[in-house]
């Protein structure tokens, strides 16, 4: 007789094994899959996980790691402050997007101006303050008014999906581009461009931003105060009150600062990677973001391991399908599997097996 | 060494090799294809695959293609570009407009690679672009749905406004309303390739808005499928015949056919004859085809609309030949004159009597 019994506490040990535990737990059923597509396992898995870091053309790919993890983690680790506090802000997405348009915005309004180490620092402020402002919305709503946050800030990012368009349509189009949508390069203007610090190595500013908000959520959960009032609200939030939380202040902190850091990823990857605002600028950063946090366990560390191995998953899953033809859906069907082997292992940490009878109290 | 030499070393190195293999004919030619939806999507990216498929056939051994399906337009593509190129691809396809700026970018790091845009107008050493004239085919649907039409409401799925979507709802409304001055178009802009909810959702609210025809511009067969359902509808295959709902609600359509370029220019590659270009095919060369009209047409419209396709094919006809005026009432095109390719291809206006705006 088996049976489930709940930790005390979340088992520390188990915590830490439990990803490993997943990752090969897909790695299994992932095979089991690709031999029944008539692919060879082994080779899709070292496919997928050993040659973007180190096969014949990881030179290229660890880089491209770096580029597709920087926004992860930046969007996730703030998220994970409010989901940490129990505040929901669904809409990294929306927040992402406004930021972009921000920052690409004031990159363009001093273009073809020489002056980079004016422009370049108000796109990111611009950036930062975008994202902000998106995030105020569900925030003041649900200080004033009580709204859930959940709804509201998931619903913006369709309006901000909308404002995308029509800034790529209209405002912010490329008045050279014959009629098509689109802005101008940013990347090809010297004074907004979100250039890799080291030619090829995919370090571009916004990977470096990532890497600071690591260290500042780390100090910030540790160390100080406002990471004790987060952590408080999240386990307590009666307890938090008594103890002197002001919970609206809390609600626009998290939602203030998850906003901005998504803001800021947005501004750094159409100024970098994405070059330019287009009407499908956006592709699920946002939400994968929540994926990261999730997978991160909400802490600063853990995020950044989850934010590069759902890279990972990303950039190896294309390998796999161009040098092997594996259909996209099988690619899908794998990180889903990671996802879910990883919230299943998560029993692990909160429960234990027993084996043998109930004891008769 | 900087990495990037390193990787334009690379490039050229499999660029060189590329070369040597293509003259001694010892090692195949490697032909990638970046596709926007999944193969499966049974329109646009469904044909740019059977182009794919058609060159393996014709040159067996000699070549090999790859591709990588539902790329999204932007950073990503960039990397699923690059990582063909770095693979040894000796000529890439990008099969959607929004891949423009992301092939020039890697063009510019694979000088000995050739790349091939679809739709887009950016050109370079290494960068030909290619796309159909697909609003002859448009004039032809107008036609059918001018004189099928019972409501006089044809409802229009549109993609992106960009002038290739505007082109078709302008060519398709100028023949739809020549034969029925009644017609009104109503245009949903979908802001997707490939989406089959939202298609569907679109197709069932312009239905439920008195539409007895609709036109798609976006790749899926959803339209088609809620159009089945609603009956009484008519619908035309985009980018691929899509003949698994003929004869009703799928009355035509409009067929890619790249089968014949893909060919030609892997063919070039191997004959060492490859150089850029910009091909902007229609009806007659066989870029746009029309698929088969079924028995729910009246013969007498069937004819005319066969009429209308010969013409065009032949050069007889221009689809836009004035007089044509903007939705503002001032002119474009006097009494028989004809657009020019440059006022199409940065088309961004809609024509006299079309209602609403393009989104701006």
């Amino acid at each position: 007789m088996i049976r489930l019994e709940r930790r005390r506490e979340p088992s520390r040990l188990w915590s830490y094994v439990t990803p490993v535990l997943a990752v090969i737990a897909t790695m299994i059923a992932g095979g089991l899959m690709f031999a029944a597509l008539g692919k060879d396992p082994f080779e899709v898995i070292r496919t997928i996980f050993w040659d973007p870091v180190l096969g014949e053309f990881a030179f290229y790919y660890r880089g491209q790691l770096l580029i597709k993890a920087g926004p992860l983690i930046l969007i996730a680790i703030g998220l994970s402050l409010g989901f940490r506090a129990g505040i929901w802000n669904i809409g990294a997405e929306g927040q992402y997007i406004i930021g972009a348009i921000c920052g690409a915005a004031v990159g363009l309004a001093f273009y073809p101006m020489d002056a980079r180490w004016l422009i370049f620092p108000l796109m990111i402020l611009a950036g930062a303050v975008g994202g902000f402002l998106w995030a105020m919305i569900p925030a003041i709503l649900k200080t004033r008014f009580n709204t859930n946050e959940i709804l509201v800030s998931l619903l913006l990012v369709y309006v901000a999906e909308q404002l995308l368009a029509s800034m790529a349509l209209g405002a912010l189009r490329n008045p050279e581009g014959s009629g098509f949508p689109g802005s101008r390069n940013l990347r090809r203007y010297e004074s907004s461009a979100n250039t890799e610090l080291f030619e090829g190595t995919g370090m571009h500013w916004g990977v470096v931003a990532a890497f600071i908000a690591v260290i500042f959520a780390y100090i910030l959960l540790n160390r100080h105060m406002l990471g004790y009032q987060i952590r408080l609200t999240g386990q307590a939030p009666r307890a938090a009150r008594f103890a002197g939380v002001r919970p609206n202040l809390l609600v626009v902190f998290c939602l203030g600062a998850s906003g901005a850091l998504a803001g800021l990823a947005g501004m750094f990857e159409v100024a970098g990677p994405a070059g330019q605002v287009s009407i499908d600028f956006n592709v699920g950063y946002g939400f994968t973001a929540i994926i990261v946090a999730f997978l991160g366990r909400l802490h600063p560390v853990g995020i950044l391991l989850a934010g590069l191995l759902m890279a990972l998953t990303y950039i190896g899953g294309e390998a796999a399908q161009s040098t092997l033809g594996l259909p996209a859906a099988a690619i899908q069907a794998f990180q889903g599997m990671l996802l879910f082997f990883l919230l299943a292992v998560d029993m692990l940490t909160n429960y234990r097996f027993r084996f043998g009878k109930r004891e008769v109290a | 060494m900087t990495l990037a030499k390193l990787l334009t070393g690379a490039a050229l190195a499999a660029g060189l090799a590329g070369g040597a293999f293509a003259a001694s004919h010892s090692e195949p030619v490697k032909a990638g294809f970046i596709y926007v939806g999944p193969i499966g999507d049974g329109g646009w990216t469904h044909e740019h695959n059977i182009g794919r498929l058609a060159v393996e056939e014709e040159f067996g051994d000699a070549v090999e293609t790859v591709y990588q399906e539902s790329v999204p337009e932007g950073a990503d593509a960039e990397r699923a570009i690059t990582q063909m190129a770095l693979q040894g691809a000796d000529i890439i396809f990008t099969t959607s407009f929004g891949y423009m700026d992301p092939t020039i970018n890697v063009a510019e790091k694979f000088p000995d690679v050739k790349f091939e845009h679809a739709t887009g107008y950016k050109t370079a050493d290494n960068v030909a672009i290619y796309s159909a004239r697909f609003y002859e085919g448009r004039a032809i649907q107008g036609h059918i749905a001018g004189k099928m039409t019972k409501t006089n409401k044809i409802g229009y799925i549109a993609s992106f406004p960009i002038p290739e979507v505007i082109r078709g709802i302008n060519s398709a409304y100028i023949h739809a309303k020549k034969v029925n001055p009644d017609v009104e178009f109503s245009v949903v802009w979908a802001f997707t390739w490939f989406d089959p909810a939202k298609e569907a959702d679109a197709a069932t609210a312009l239905i439920e808005q008195g539409a007895d025809v609709i036109l798609q511009h976006t790749d899926s067969t959803a339209p088609q499928a809620a159009a089945a359902e609603a009956g009484n509808v008519i619908t035309f295959g985009q980018a691929s015949d899509m003949s698994e709902y003929a004869p009703m609600p799928r009355v035509s359509s409009i067929i890619d056919n790249w089968a014949p370029y893909y060919i030609d220019r892997v063919k070039a590659v191997m004959d060492g004859t490859w150089e850029t270009k910009d091909t902007w095919d229609g009806i007659g060369p066989g870029m746009v085809g029309i698929g088969e009209i079924s028995d729910a047409v009246p013969a007498e419209v069937k004819a005319e609309a066969l009429a209308l396709k010969d013409a065009i094919a032949a050069g007889d006809y221009h689809p836009f030949t004035g007089p044509i005026n903007k939705q503002d009432g001032s002119v474009w095109l006097a009494e028989g004159e004809t657009a020019d390719d440059g006022t199409l291809l940065g088309m961004d206006f809609y024509v006299e009597g079309l209602t609403g705006e393009i989104p701006n």
